[in-house]
Protein backbone atom coordinates (compact mmCIF):
# COMPACT_ATOMS: atom_id res chain seq x y z
CA UNK A 1 0.00 0.00 0.00
CA UNK A 2 1.42 3.40 -0.98
CA UNK A 3 -1.69 5.46 0.21
CA UNK A 4 -1.08 4.64 4.11
CA UNK A 5 -1.49 7.73 5.87
CA UNK A 6 1.58 8.91 7.89
CA UNK A 7 -0.06 11.35 10.52
CA UNK A 8 -2.49 10.62 13.00
CA UNK A 9 -6.24 11.70 11.07
CA UNK A 10 -7.40 15.47 12.18
CA UNK A 11 -9.92 14.91 14.36
CA UNK A 12 -12.00 16.69 17.35
CA UNK A 13 -9.10 17.65 19.71
CA UNK A 14 -11.64 20.15 21.85
CA UNK A 15 -14.01 17.28 22.31
CA UNK A 16 -10.81 14.99 23.11
CA UNK A 17 -9.39 17.50 24.97
CA UNK A 18 -12.22 17.73 27.52
CA UNK A 19 -12.20 13.97 28.13
CA UNK A 20 -15.87 13.88 26.70
CA UNK A 21 -15.03 11.27 23.84
CA UNK A 22 -12.37 8.66 23.84
CA UNK A 23 -9.56 8.10 20.67
CA UNK A 24 -12.29 5.37 19.07
CA UNK A 25 -15.27 8.67 19.19
CA UNK A 26 -12.88 10.85 18.08
CA UNK A 27 -12.12 8.70 14.89
CA UNK A 28 -16.12 8.57 14.05
CA UNK A 29 -16.33 12.19 14.62
CA UNK A 30 -13.96 12.69 12.15
CA UNK A 31 -15.66 10.49 9.48
CA UNK A 32 -18.98 11.38 10.60
CA UNK A 33 -17.71 15.11 9.76
CA UNK A 34 -15.74 15.01 7.08
CA UNK A 35 -15.59 11.80 5.52
CA UNK A 36 -11.83 11.45 6.76
CA UNK A 37 -10.54 8.53 5.17
CA UNK A 38 -7.41 8.13 6.95
CA UNK A 39 -9.92 8.03 10.38
CA UNK A 40 -11.37 5.90 8.78
CA UNK A 41 -8.72 2.87 7.97
CA UNK A 42 -7.37 4.05 11.44
CA UNK A 43 -11.19 2.80 12.35
CA UNK A 44 -10.37 -0.18 10.38
CA UNK A 45 -6.62 -1.06 12.06
CA UNK A 46 -8.59 -1.05 14.87
CA UNK A 47 -12.23 -2.53 15.12
CA UNK A 48 -11.71 -4.45 11.26
CA UNK A 49 -10.17 -7.64 13.19
CA UNK A 50 -12.56 -7.87 16.19
CA UNK A 51 -15.95 -6.93 14.16
CA UNK A 52 -14.44 -10.02 11.87
CA UNK A 53 -14.08 -11.91 15.35
CA UNK A 54 -17.82 -11.09 16.36
CA UNK A 55 -18.99 -12.07 12.67
CA UNK A 56 -17.04 -15.44 13.00
CA UNK A 57 -18.92 -16.58 16.76
CA UNK A 58 -22.00 -15.68 15.00
CA UNK A 59 -21.94 -17.36 11.63
CA UNK A 60 -19.12 -19.97 11.85
CA UNK A 61 -18.31 -19.55 8.73
CA UNK A 62 -14.88 -17.43 7.75
CA UNK A 63 -15.50 -16.08 4.35
CA UNK A 64 -19.70 -14.99 5.64
CA UNK A 65 -17.48 -12.99 8.37
CA UNK A 66 -15.35 -11.31 6.51
CA UNK A 67 -18.01 -10.40 4.29
CA UNK A 68 -20.06 -9.17 7.13
CA UNK A 69 -17.45 -7.48 8.83
CA UNK A 70 -16.88 -5.01 5.22
CA UNK A 71 -20.55 -4.92 5.36
CA UNK A 72 -20.54 -3.38 9.13
CA UNK A 73 -17.13 -1.24 8.15
CA UNK A 74 -19.47 0.06 4.99
CA UNK A 75 -22.64 0.95 7.41
CA UNK A 76 -19.83 2.94 9.92
CA UNK A 77 -18.55 4.60 6.92
CA UNK A 78 -22.27 6.02 5.82
CA UNK A 79 -23.67 6.38 9.16
CA UNK A 80 -20.32 8.19 11.36
CA UNK A 81 -22.62 11.18 11.15
CA UNK A 82 -25.10 9.65 13.42
CA UNK A 83 -22.56 8.64 16.08
CA UNK A 84 -23.70 11.12 19.04
CA UNK A 85 -21.44 10.62 22.04
CA UNK A 86 -23.69 12.55 23.99
CA UNK A 87 -25.93 9.25 23.87
CA UNK A 88 -22.89 6.37 24.76
CA UNK A 89 -19.55 4.87 24.05
CA UNK A 90 -18.13 4.65 20.55
CA UNK A 91 -17.52 0.95 20.98
CA UNK A 92 -21.23 0.69 22.25
CA UNK A 93 -22.54 2.20 18.87
CA UNK A 94 -19.85 -0.20 16.73
CA UNK A 95 -21.05 -2.81 18.75
CA UNK A 96 -24.86 -2.21 17.39
CA UNK A 97 -24.09 -1.36 14.00
CA UNK A 98 -22.12 -4.53 14.20
CA UNK A 99 -25.36 -6.54 15.77
CA UNK A 100 -27.84 -4.89 13.92
CA UNK A 101 -25.54 -5.74 10.41
CA UNK A 102 -25.82 -9.52 11.55
CA UNK A 103 -29.52 -9.36 12.27
CA UNK A 104 -29.84 -7.69 8.46
CA UNK A 105 -28.19 -9.70 6.48
CA UNK A 106 -27.17 -13.08 8.75
CA UNK A 107 -30.48 -13.42 10.46
CA UNK A 108 -32.95 -11.79 7.77
CA UNK A 109 -35.31 -10.40 10.40
CA UNK A 110 -37.01 -7.53 11.45
CA UNK A 111 -35.70 -5.70 14.54
CA UNK A 112 -38.25 -3.12 15.77
CA UNK A 113 -36.83 -0.36 17.50
CA UNK A 114 -37.44 2.80 19.45
CA UNK A 115 -36.63 6.27 17.71
CA UNK A 116 -35.49 8.92 19.57
CA UNK A 117 -36.81 11.79 17.38
CA UNK A 118 -40.54 9.97 17.76
CA UNK A 119 -43.01 13.02 19.30
CA UNK A 120 -44.57 10.06 21.19
CA UNK A 121 -41.60 9.11 23.06
CA UNK A 122 -41.44 9.81 26.82
CA UNK A 123 -38.84 11.95 27.23
CA UNK A 124 -35.97 12.27 29.92
CA UNK A 125 -36.37 14.82 32.65
CA UNK A 126 -32.63 16.25 32.60
CA UNK A 127 -30.95 18.47 30.69
CA UNK A 128 -29.01 17.71 27.53
CA UNK A 129 -26.05 19.18 29.23
CA UNK A 130 -26.24 16.61 32.27
CA UNK A 131 -26.76 13.79 29.65
CA UNK A 132 -23.67 14.37 27.97
CA UNK A 133 -21.37 14.28 31.05
CA UNK A 134 -23.63 10.98 32.35
CA UNK A 135 -22.61 9.62 29.29
CA UNK A 136 -19.37 9.98 29.36
CA UNK A 137 -19.36 8.68 33.26
CA UNK A 138 -21.85 5.69 32.52
CA UNK A 139 -18.87 4.57 30.12
CA UNK A 140 -16.14 4.84 32.47
CA UNK A 141 -17.90 3.31 34.78
CA UNK A 142 -19.11 0.24 33.06
CA UNK A 143 -15.57 -0.24 31.82
CA UNK A 144 -14.68 -0.69 35.83
CA UNK A 145 -17.33 -2.49 36.09
CA UNK A 146 -16.23 -4.79 32.97
CA UNK A 147 -13.01 -4.88 34.59
CA UNK A 148 -13.92 -5.83 37.91
CA UNK A 149 -16.23 -8.61 37.35
CA UNK A 150 -14.96 -11.98 38.45
CA UNK A 151 -13.85 -14.33 35.27
CA UNK A 152 -16.66 -17.06 35.69
CA UNK A 153 -19.30 -13.83 35.15
CA UNK A 154 -17.62 -11.92 32.39
CA UNK A 155 -16.84 -16.01 30.18
CA UNK A 156 -20.81 -16.10 30.58
CA UNK A 157 -21.72 -12.36 29.81
CA UNK A 158 -19.78 -12.67 26.18
CA UNK A 159 -21.34 -16.18 25.66
CA UNK A 160 -24.56 -15.04 25.78
CA UNK A 161 -23.35 -11.56 23.92
CA UNK A 162 -21.59 -12.70 21.50
CA UNK A 163 -22.35 -15.95 20.65
CA UNK A 164 -25.95 -16.03 21.56
CA UNK A 165 -25.60 -18.83 23.01
CA UNK A 166 -29.35 -19.92 24.92
CA UNK A 167 -28.75 -20.19 28.19
CA UNK A 168 -29.32 -24.10 28.61
CA UNK A 169 -26.40 -24.48 26.07
CA UNK A 170 -23.92 -22.46 28.20
CA UNK A 171 -25.05 -24.72 31.17
CA UNK A 172 -24.68 -27.40 29.31
CA UNK A 173 -21.11 -26.20 27.80
CA UNK A 174 -19.68 -25.25 31.34
CA UNK A 175 -21.43 -28.35 33.21
CA UNK A 176 -22.81 -25.67 35.34
CA UNK A 177 -26.98 -25.83 36.33
CA UNK A 178 -29.30 -23.49 34.52
CA UNK A 179 -29.82 -21.73 37.59
CA UNK A 180 -26.38 -20.93 38.25
CA UNK A 181 -25.70 -19.44 34.90
CA UNK A 182 -28.69 -17.18 35.34
CA UNK A 183 -27.87 -15.97 38.45
CA UNK A 184 -23.92 -15.19 37.16
CA UNK A 185 -25.62 -13.28 34.29
CA UNK A 186 -28.03 -11.55 37.17
CA UNK A 187 -25.18 -10.96 39.12
CA UNK A 188 -22.86 -9.47 36.25
CA UNK A 189 -25.95 -7.35 35.41
CA UNK A 190 -26.62 -5.86 38.73
CA UNK A 191 -22.79 -4.92 39.40
CA UNK A 192 -23.30 -2.87 35.91
CA UNK A 193 -25.84 -1.40 37.52
CA UNK A 194 -25.02 -0.80 40.74
CA UNK A 195 -21.51 1.12 39.16
CA UNK A 196 -24.66 3.21 37.19
CA UNK A 197 -26.75 3.98 40.07
CA UNK A 198 -23.90 5.32 42.35
CA UNK A 199 -23.65 8.13 39.67
CA UNK A 200 -26.98 9.08 38.86
CA UNK B 1 -47.03 9.10 36.36
CA UNK B 2 -44.23 6.99 35.73
CA UNK B 3 -43.47 3.46 35.01
CA UNK B 4 -42.95 1.24 37.47
CA UNK B 5 -43.17 -2.37 36.38
CA UNK B 6 -39.63 -2.33 34.16
CA UNK B 7 -38.03 -4.96 31.67
CA UNK B 8 -36.20 -7.64 33.66
CA UNK B 9 -32.20 -7.95 33.08
CA UNK B 10 -32.21 -11.17 30.73
CA UNK B 11 -35.11 -9.72 28.55
CA UNK B 12 -33.21 -6.65 28.13
CA UNK B 13 -29.96 -8.42 27.20
CA UNK B 14 -31.80 -10.69 24.83
CA UNK B 15 -32.96 -7.51 23.11
CA UNK B 16 -29.88 -5.70 23.27
CA UNK B 17 -27.52 -8.32 22.34
CA UNK B 18 -29.64 -8.87 19.35
CA UNK B 19 -31.25 -12.59 20.08
CA UNK B 20 -34.52 -11.72 20.68
CA UNK B 21 -36.98 -12.55 18.08
CA UNK B 22 -39.05 -9.58 16.03
CA UNK B 23 -42.37 -10.13 18.13
CA UNK B 24 -40.66 -9.85 21.71
CA UNK B 25 -38.52 -7.05 20.37
CA UNK B 26 -41.79 -4.90 19.17
CA UNK B 27 -42.94 -5.34 23.25
CA UNK B 28 -39.38 -4.17 24.53
CA UNK B 29 -38.53 -1.29 22.04
CA UNK B 30 -42.13 0.35 22.64
CA UNK B 31 -41.81 0.02 26.62
CA UNK B 32 -38.30 1.60 25.52
CA UNK B 33 -40.03 4.36 23.93
CA UNK B 34 -42.31 4.93 27.01
CA UNK B 35 -39.49 4.46 29.84
CA UNK B 36 -36.24 6.54 30.19
CA UNK B 37 -35.02 4.46 32.92
CA UNK B 38 -35.23 1.35 30.84
CA UNK B 39 -33.29 3.68 28.03
CA UNK B 40 -30.62 4.17 30.09
CA UNK B 41 -30.26 0.49 31.57
CA UNK B 42 -29.91 -0.06 27.79
CA UNK B 43 -27.07 2.60 27.00
CA UNK B 44 -25.37 0.44 30.15
CA UNK B 45 -25.79 -2.79 28.13
CA UNK B 46 -24.76 -1.39 25.26
CA UNK B 47 -22.09 -0.05 26.84
CA UNK B 48 -20.60 -3.03 28.27
CA UNK B 49 -21.32 -4.87 24.83
CA UNK B 50 -18.90 -1.98 23.55
CA UNK B 51 -15.85 -3.45 26.14
CA UNK B 52 -16.19 -6.96 25.29
CA UNK B 53 -15.93 -6.02 22.08
CA UNK B 54 -12.50 -3.63 22.37
CA UNK B 55 -11.55 -6.89 24.82
CA UNK B 56 -11.94 -9.41 21.65
CA UNK B 57 -9.47 -10.69 20.35
CA UNK B 58 -9.15 -10.49 16.49
CA UNK B 59 -9.82 -13.21 13.94
CA UNK B 60 -7.11 -14.04 11.67
CA UNK B 61 -8.34 -12.54 8.13
CA UNK B 62 -9.05 -15.12 5.19
CA UNK B 63 -6.33 -13.35 3.42
CA UNK B 64 -4.61 -10.80 4.91
CA UNK B 65 -5.54 -6.90 6.82
CA UNK B 66 -3.97 -5.26 3.79
CA UNK B 67 -5.85 -7.51 1.18
CA UNK B 68 -9.34 -6.93 3.50
CA UNK B 69 -8.53 -3.18 3.59
CA UNK B 70 -7.58 -3.07 0.03
CA UNK B 71 -11.52 -4.95 -0.76
CA UNK B 72 -13.16 -2.44 2.06
CA UNK B 73 -11.69 0.97 -0.03
CA UNK B 74 -12.91 -0.40 -3.33
CA UNK B 75 -16.22 -1.13 -1.94
CA UNK B 76 -16.37 2.13 -0.64
CA UNK B 77 -15.33 4.07 -3.85
CA UNK B 78 -17.58 1.68 -5.89
CA UNK B 79 -20.70 2.54 -4.25
CA UNK B 80 -19.90 6.36 -2.22
CA UNK B 81 -21.83 7.91 0.08
CA UNK B 82 -25.12 5.57 0.05
CA UNK B 83 -26.88 7.88 3.11
CA UNK B 84 -30.44 7.72 2.09
CA UNK B 85 -32.15 8.63 5.54
CA UNK B 86 -35.05 5.68 6.11
CA UNK B 87 -38.31 7.93 6.52
CA UNK B 88 -41.03 6.71 9.19
CA UNK B 89 -43.46 4.19 7.97
CA UNK B 90 -46.14 6.32 9.27
CA UNK B 91 -46.16 9.87 10.24
CA UNK B 92 -45.51 10.01 13.80
CA UNK B 93 -47.46 12.39 16.35
CA UNK B 94 -47.05 13.32 19.75
CA UNK B 95 -48.98 11.69 21.79
CA UNK B 96 -49.97 8.88 19.18
CA UNK B 97 -49.19 5.07 19.52
CA UNK B 98 -44.91 5.10 19.99
CA UNK B 99 -42.36 3.81 17.51
CA UNK B 100 -42.02 1.36 17.24
CA UNK B 101 -45.58 -0.13 17.30
CA UNK B 102 -46.44 2.79 14.84
CA UNK B 103 -44.55 1.32 11.95
CA UNK B 104 -47.31 -1.63 12.27
CA UNK B 105 -50.60 -0.23 12.88
CA UNK B 106 -50.29 3.21 12.34
CA UNK B 107 -49.69 6.46 15.26
CA UNK B 108 -53.25 7.43 15.51
CA UNK B 109 -55.49 5.46 18.21
CA UNK B 110 -58.77 7.10 17.05
CA UNK B 111 -58.49 5.35 13.66
CA UNK B 112 -57.75 2.06 14.68
CA UNK B 113 -59.98 -0.78 13.53
CA UNK B 114 -61.05 -2.82 16.38
CA UNK B 115 -62.65 -6.29 15.99
CA UNK B 116 -64.78 -7.52 18.71
CA UNK B 117 -63.52 -10.27 20.31
CA UNK B 118 -66.45 -10.86 22.92
CA UNK B 119 -67.28 -10.00 26.57
CA UNK B 120 -67.00 -6.55 25.23
CA UNK B 121 -63.29 -7.14 24.64
CA UNK B 122 -61.27 -5.87 21.23
CA UNK B 123 -58.70 -6.92 19.34
CA UNK B 124 -56.38 -6.07 16.40
CA UNK B 125 -54.20 -8.68 14.98
CA UNK B 126 -50.24 -7.53 14.23
CA UNK B 127 -48.62 -8.99 11.74
CA UNK B 128 -45.01 -9.78 11.90
CA UNK B 129 -42.38 -11.72 10.06
CA UNK B 130 -42.35 -14.08 13.37
CA UNK B 131 -44.53 -16.98 13.29
CA UNK B 132 -43.12 -18.42 16.68
CA UNK B 133 -45.36 -15.40 18.32
CA UNK B 134 -48.81 -14.01 18.26
CA UNK B 135 -48.82 -9.95 18.20
CA UNK B 136 -52.09 -8.42 18.74
CA UNK B 137 -53.40 -5.04 20.38
CA UNK B 138 -56.37 -5.80 23.23
CA UNK B 139 -58.86 -3.49 24.36
CA UNK B 140 -60.52 -4.13 27.68
CA UNK B 141 -63.74 -2.51 28.57
CA UNK B 142 -63.38 0.19 31.84
CA UNK B 143 -64.03 -2.29 35.59
CA UNK B 144 -63.78 -5.37 32.84
CA UNK B 145 -61.59 -8.73 33.19
CA UNK B 146 -59.54 -10.05 30.75
CA UNK B 147 -61.23 -13.51 30.70
CA UNK B 148 -59.06 -15.41 33.05
CA UNK B 149 -56.59 -17.63 31.24
CA UNK B 150 -52.94 -19.35 31.92
CA UNK B 151 -50.33 -19.17 29.04
CA UNK B 152 -48.80 -22.21 26.90
CA UNK B 153 -45.75 -20.37 27.25
CA UNK B 154 -44.18 -16.37 27.61
CA UNK B 155 -46.56 -13.31 27.92
CA UNK B 156 -45.65 -10.34 27.63
CA UNK B 157 -48.28 -7.05 28.00
CA UNK B 158 -47.72 -3.43 27.49
CA UNK B 159 -50.10 -1.01 28.74
CA UNK B 160 -50.07 1.95 26.14
CA UNK B 161 -53.89 3.37 27.59
CA UNK B 162 -55.51 3.07 30.92
CA UNK B 163 -54.46 0.78 33.50
CA UNK B 164 -55.25 -2.74 34.21
CA UNK B 165 -55.38 -4.29 37.87
CA UNK B 166 -53.49 -7.69 38.34
CA UNK B 167 -54.45 -9.27 41.72
CA UNK B 168 -52.44 -7.04 44.00
CA UNK B 169 -50.43 -5.26 40.97
CA UNK B 170 -51.57 -2.45 39.38
CA UNK B 171 -49.82 -1.80 35.40
CA UNK B 172 -50.50 1.62 33.46
CA UNK B 173 -49.16 2.88 30.61
CA UNK B 174 -45.69 1.97 29.90
CA UNK B 175 -46.15 -0.83 32.33
CA UNK B 176 -44.63 -3.99 31.20
CA UNK B 177 -46.04 -7.11 32.51
CA UNK B 178 -44.55 -10.71 32.02
CA UNK B 179 -45.30 -13.39 32.76
CA UNK B 180 -45.54 -17.44 32.20
CA UNK B 181 -46.83 -20.45 32.44
CA UNK B 182 -46.79 -21.18 36.16
CA UNK B 183 -49.51 -18.58 36.31
CA UNK B 184 -52.81 -18.42 35.95
CA UNK B 185 -54.02 -14.75 36.36
CA UNK B 186 -57.07 -12.42 36.11
CA UNK B 187 -56.27 -8.90 34.50
CA UNK B 188 -58.81 -6.24 35.20
CA UNK B 189 -59.11 -2.85 33.60
CA UNK B 190 -59.31 -0.14 35.95
CA UNK B 191 -62.71 1.97 36.21
CA UNK B 192 -61.84 5.00 34.56
CA UNK B 193 -61.11 4.02 31.08
CA UNK B 194 -61.05 1.30 28.61
CA UNK B 195 -57.45 -0.21 28.80
CA UNK B 196 -55.36 -0.64 25.60
CA UNK B 197 -52.52 -2.86 25.66
CA UNK B 198 -49.79 -4.74 23.34
CA UNK B 199 -49.79 -8.35 23.97
CA UNK B 200 -46.84 -10.96 22.72
CA UNK B 201 -47.82 -14.82 23.57
CA UNK B 202 -45.80 -17.67 22.15
CA UNK B 203 -48.59 -20.05 22.18
CA UNK B 204 -52.37 -19.75 21.94
CA UNK B 205 -53.81 -19.34 25.13
CA UNK B 206 -55.84 -21.38 27.54
CA UNK B 207 -58.58 -20.46 29.01
CA UNK B 208 -60.08 -21.50 31.80
CA UNK B 209 -64.04 -21.61 31.03
CA UNK B 210 -65.26 -24.03 28.17
CA UNK B 211 -67.39 -21.61 26.22
CA UNK B 212 -64.15 -19.37 25.75
CA UNK B 213 -62.49 -22.50 24.58
CA UNK B 214 -65.11 -23.34 22.59
CA UNK B 215 -64.68 -19.96 20.68
CA UNK B 216 -61.43 -19.39 21.09
CA UNK B 217 -60.32 -20.66 17.46
CA UNK B 218 -63.27 -18.52 16.28
CA UNK B 219 -61.92 -15.39 17.34
CA UNK B 220 -58.46 -16.36 17.50
CA UNK B 221 -56.90 -15.69 20.46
Amino acid sequence: MTDRPDSAPSGQPDAKAAGVVDEVGVLLLAIGQSKDMAAFEALFRQYGPRLRAFMLKRTADPALAEELMQEAMTNIWNRAASFDPARGSASAWIFTLARNTSIDLFRRRKRPEMDLSDPALMPEAEEAADRMIEARQSAAAVRAAMRDLPPEQLEILKLSFFEEVPHSAIAEKLGLPLGTVKSRIRMAFGRLRTALGEQS
Amino acid sequence: MSVTHHISGELLADYASGAMDEGWSLAVATHLSMCPECRRRLVAIEAAAGVMLEDMDGAPAASTDEASWAALKARLEAAPAAVAVKAAAVPRMPGGIPAPLSDYIGSDYSTLKWKALGLGAYQIPIEIGDRTVQARLLRIPAGKPVPEHSHGGRELTLVLKGAFRDGELVFGPGDLEETDDSVQHQPVATPDEDCICLAITDAPLRFKSRIMRLIQPIVGI
